[in-house]
C-alpha cells in the first residue's frame, strides 16, 4: 500500500550574504514508501541542502517538511535528534563510521542508542552485515576495511534501526566502479525485498541509471521529476 | 552507560600521543605542586620544631602579665592547686618548670646579652629531647653548677667545653644575679636566634642565681596532639582564672605564625600561577581534541546520538585522564618528597643559602614533609582543575549543530 513518507511544501533555503543565495527555492515534493529516488543536478543545485532539510539537519528559511505526517519545523534540536534516531537512516559520502568501533559495533550503534534488547540487536546486526556481504568482517575496525566495505557498513548502520527511509548523500562519490555496483546492488535488493525507501543525492550516472525515480534540481528548483 | 564507557575508553587510546601529553601534564603538575607544598610545609615544620617542640612547648603557663613584661618579678609558685588543674587534663603529657631571665654574658674579651634559662634537665630530656641537641660536651645533671650554651653564643664568645662564662644581671625583686659557670655542653637549636643567646642552667642553680626561691616564671606544657594547643590553652585559662595566663604556641611566637602565614600566602599565589599554567596546558589539548573531532561529533548527532550523551563520553574521557594523571602524580610525588624527607638538604654554615636561612630565623635545612594531606590536597586540586576544564567540551557539545559540525 502506497503511503506518503516525505512531503515538502514551498520548501526554501536562502543563505544571506551580500548577494543572497537561494539554495532551495520553493520546492514541492512528495516521496512515497518503497521508492528508490535519486535527486540529481549539478554542483550547487541544492541537492545536499534539500536532503539536509528533509533529514532535519538544516532548517528551511520558509516552507515545511513532513516526514510520515510529522512536521519537522515545529521540533526543537533535541526533538529533531530523537526523530532522526527513530525515523531516518543516513549514509554519508565519506562513510563517517566511528573509528574506534568494529563493523558490528558500528552497525549496532543506533540500536544501542534506541535501547533495543541485546538479543534482537545481535540477530539484526548479523543479518544486516551478511546482507551487505560483510559477515566475515564483523570484528574489523573501519581502518581495516576498504572504502566500499566501509560504505556497506554505513548502509547496514543506516538500516539497523528500521528507519522510515534512508537518506544517502552522494554515497558512491568516493567509491570505485566495482564497489559502486556492489553497493547499488545491495541497496536495490533491500529496496525491493524489504521495501526500504531510499533517497539519494547524486550526480553519479551509475546511481541515476539504477534509480526508479529521478528528480532533477537546477538552481534550487525542480526542473524535472521522472518516474521509470 | 556501557556504550558511553566503551566509547570513552577506546577514544582514549585512539590518539595515544594526545592522551599521553595530557596525562603527563597532569602528572607532572601534581608532582611539581606537591613537591613545592611538601618542601614548604617541611620547612615550616622544621621551624616550628626548632622553636616550639624543642624549646617553647605547645603551651605555657605564666603569672598573669609575665609574657608582656618578661620580668623575673612576675614569677609564680607551681602550687598544688595549679597541679590539680593540670591533672584534670590527660591530654597534657608532660610539663617542665623554667625560670627565664636576661643577663649580660661575658667571656675573656667579649660581652653579649643572653637569655638565661633555668630548667629541669630530666624534664627537658623527656619532653624536648634537649640532650639530643648537645653537639659538644655533655648534657647537664640536676645538681650541676654548670651551663649549656647555644652554639651561636659559643661561637661569639669563642668558648668551648670547660671554658668559663660569667653572667651578670638582675634577680628577683631587684637583687643582683651574678655567677661564673663552666660550660658543660654546647647545644644547637633549630632556631638560630635561640642559638645566639641561650644560656641554660639546671633549675635549682637558676633559682639561686636569680634568687627566686621556689618561684618559677614558665611552666612549659607538651601535648600529644599539637593541633589542640589553642583549645587546651583556652580551657586552662578559663579554669586557672586571672592569676595566670595560659598561652598556646601561636600566642607565644606570633611572629613565627605570621611569617609562616605570609609565606603560605606567597606560596598560594605561586601555586595559583602554577595551576593556571597547568589549566591552560590541559585546556589547550582539550580544545585541540574538540577541533579534531568536530566533524565526528556532527555525524554522531546527525545519526541520532543525544548531545548530552555525546558530551558525557567526552567528559568521561577528559575526567579519566585528569583523575588518572592526578592519582599517578600523587604516587609519583611520594618518592621524590620521601627522599627529601629522609635525606634533607643541609647547607653549611658559611654557605650563602645558609646565611639567607639564618636571616629569616630558620635552620638551614630543607626537609620535605610527607604528610598525606599534602599529596591528597594537591592531587585533588589538580584533579578538580582538570575536571572543571573537562566540562568545557560538554558545554561545547551541548551547543553543537550537526550540519555545521559535519561541514567543519
Amino acid at each position: 500500500m502506497k503511503q506518503l513518507v516525505i512531503e515538502t511544501k514551498q520548501l526554501s533555503k536562502t543563505y544571506e550574504g551580500v548577494v543572497p543565495v537561494h539554495a532551495v527555492n520553493e520546492v514541492d515534493l512528495e516521496i512515497e514508501n518503497n521508492e528508490f529516488t535519486a535527486i540529481v543536478g549539478p554542483s550547487g543545485s541544492g541537492k545536499t541542502t534539500l536532503l539536509n532539510m528533509i533529514g532535519g539537519l538544516d532548517r528551511p528559511t520558509s516552507g515545511g517538511v513532513k516526514v510520515n505526517g510529522h512536521e519537522l519545523s515545529g521540533m526543537n534540536e533535541n526533538e529533531l535528534i530523537d526523530f532522526r534516531l527513530k525515523h531516518i537512516g543516513f549514509v554519508f559520502q565519506s562513510y563517517n563510521l566511528i573509528p574506534v568501533l568494529t563493523a558490528k559495533e558500528n552497525t549496532e550503534f543506533i540500536m544501542l542508542l534506541q535501547k533495543i534488547d541485546k538479543k534482537i540487536r545481535d540477530e539484526r546486526v548479523e543479518k544486516l552485515l551478511h546482507e551487505v556481504g560483510l559477515g566475515e568482517k564483523m570484528n574489523s575496525r573501519p581502518a581495516q576495511l576498504s572504502g566500499g566495505q566501509q560504505q556497506r557498513v554505513a548502509v547496514a548502520r543506516a538500516l539497523a534501526s528500521k528507519p522510515d527511509f534512508v537518506l544517502a548523500d552522494e554515497p558512491t562519490a568516493n567509491l570505485d566502479s566495482h564497489s559502486t555496483a556492489n553497493l547499488l546492488d545491495i541497496m536495490a535488493r533491500l529496496n525491493q525485498e524489504e521495501g526500504i525507501t531510499f533517497v539519494f543525492s547524486t550526480h553519479d550516472q551509475r546511481v541515476i541509471d539504477r534509480a526508479r525515480r529521478v528528480i532533477t534540481l537546477v538552481d534550487g528548483k525542480i526542473e524535472s521529476d521522472e518516474r521509470r | 552507560m556501557r556504550l558511553i564507557f566503551r566509547l570513552a575508553w577506546r577514544n582514549l587510546w585512539r590518539n595515544k600521543r594526545r592522551t599521553a601529553i595530557t596525562l603527563a601534564s597532569v602528572f607532572f603538575a601534581v608532582i611539581m605542586a606537591t613537591l613545592m607544598m611538601s618542601v614548604k610545609e617541611g620547612v615550616y615544620k622544621s621551624m616550628m620544631d626548632g622553636m616550639v617542640a624543642s624549646y617553647m612547648g605547645f603551651a605555657q603557663i605564666h603569672a598573669n602579665g609575665y609574657w608582656e613584661s618578661k620580668s623575673i618579678d612576675d614569677a609564680f609558685l607551681f602550687s598544688d592547686s595549679l597541679q590539680g588543674v593540670l591533672a584534670q587534663h590527660p591530654e597534657i603529657v608532660g610539663t617542665v618548670q623554667r625560670i627565664e631571665g636576661f643577663a649580660l654574658s661575658a667571656a675573656e674579651t667579649t660581652t653579649k646579652g643572653a637569655m638565661v634559662v633555668g630548667t629541669d634537665p630530666e624534664g627537658e630530656r623527656q619532653m624536648t629531647q634537649l640532650d639530643e641537641r648537645v653537639v659538644a660536651g655533655d648534657f647537664f645533671a640536676p645538681n650541676d653548677q654548670a651551663v649549656l650554651i647555644g652554639q651561636g653564643l659559643a661561637d661569639y664568645h669563642d668558648l668551648g667545653v670547660g671554658d668559663t662564662i660569667v653572667l651578670l644581671g638582675q634577680g628577683y625583686h631587684g637583687t643582683n644575679a651574678a655567677g661564673k659557670y663552666p660550660v658543660k655542653g654546647i647545644i644547637k637549636f633549630g632556631s638560630p636566634e635561640l642559638s645566639k643567646q641561650l644560656v641554660m642552667l639546671p633549675i635549682e642553680e637558676a633559682k639561686r642565681f636569680f634568687g627566686t626561691g621556689e618561684h618559677i616564671t614558665n611552666l612549659v606544657l607538651l601535648f600529644d596532639y599539637p593541633e589542640q594547643s589553642v583549645d587546651i590553652a583556652a580551657a586552662l585559662q578559663s579554669e586557672l582564672g586571672e592569676r595566670y595566663e595560659a598561652m598556646a604556641w601561636p600566642q607565644l611566637v606570633p611572629e613565627l605564625v605570621d611569617m609562616i602565614e605570609a609565606d603560605r600566602v606567597e606560596g598560594y599565589i605561586f601555586m595559583f600561577i602554577l595551576y593556571m599554567v597547568i589549566s591552560f596546558g590541559i585546556f589547550g589539548t582539550v580544545l585541540m581534541m574538540l577541533a579534531e573531532r568536530k566533524h565526528e561529533f556532527g555525524v554522531l548527532v546527525a545519526i541520532g546520538m543525544k548531545r548530552v550523551k555525546l558530551g558525557t563520553v567526552v567528559l568521561m574521557e577528559t575526567l579519566t585522564i585528569a583523575l588518572l594523571g592526578a592519582f599517578l602524580g600523587m604516587l609519583g610525588a611520594f618518592p621524590v618528597c620521601a627522599s627529601l624527607y629522609y635525606n634533607p638538604i643541609e647547607f653549611a654554615g658559611d654557605d650563602e643559602t645558609a646565611k639567607m636561612f639564618e636571616e629569616y630565623g630558620m635552620e638551614a635545612v630543607i626537609q620535605a614533609s610527607i604528610d598525606p594531606s599534602i599529596f591528597i590536597q594537591q592531587g585533588s586540586v589538580v584533579a578538580i582543575v582538570a575536571a572543571v576544564i573537562a566540562f568545557y567540551p560538554l558545554f561545547s557539545i551541548m551547543r553543537i549543530n550537526a550540519n555545521k559540525a559535519m561541514h567543519s
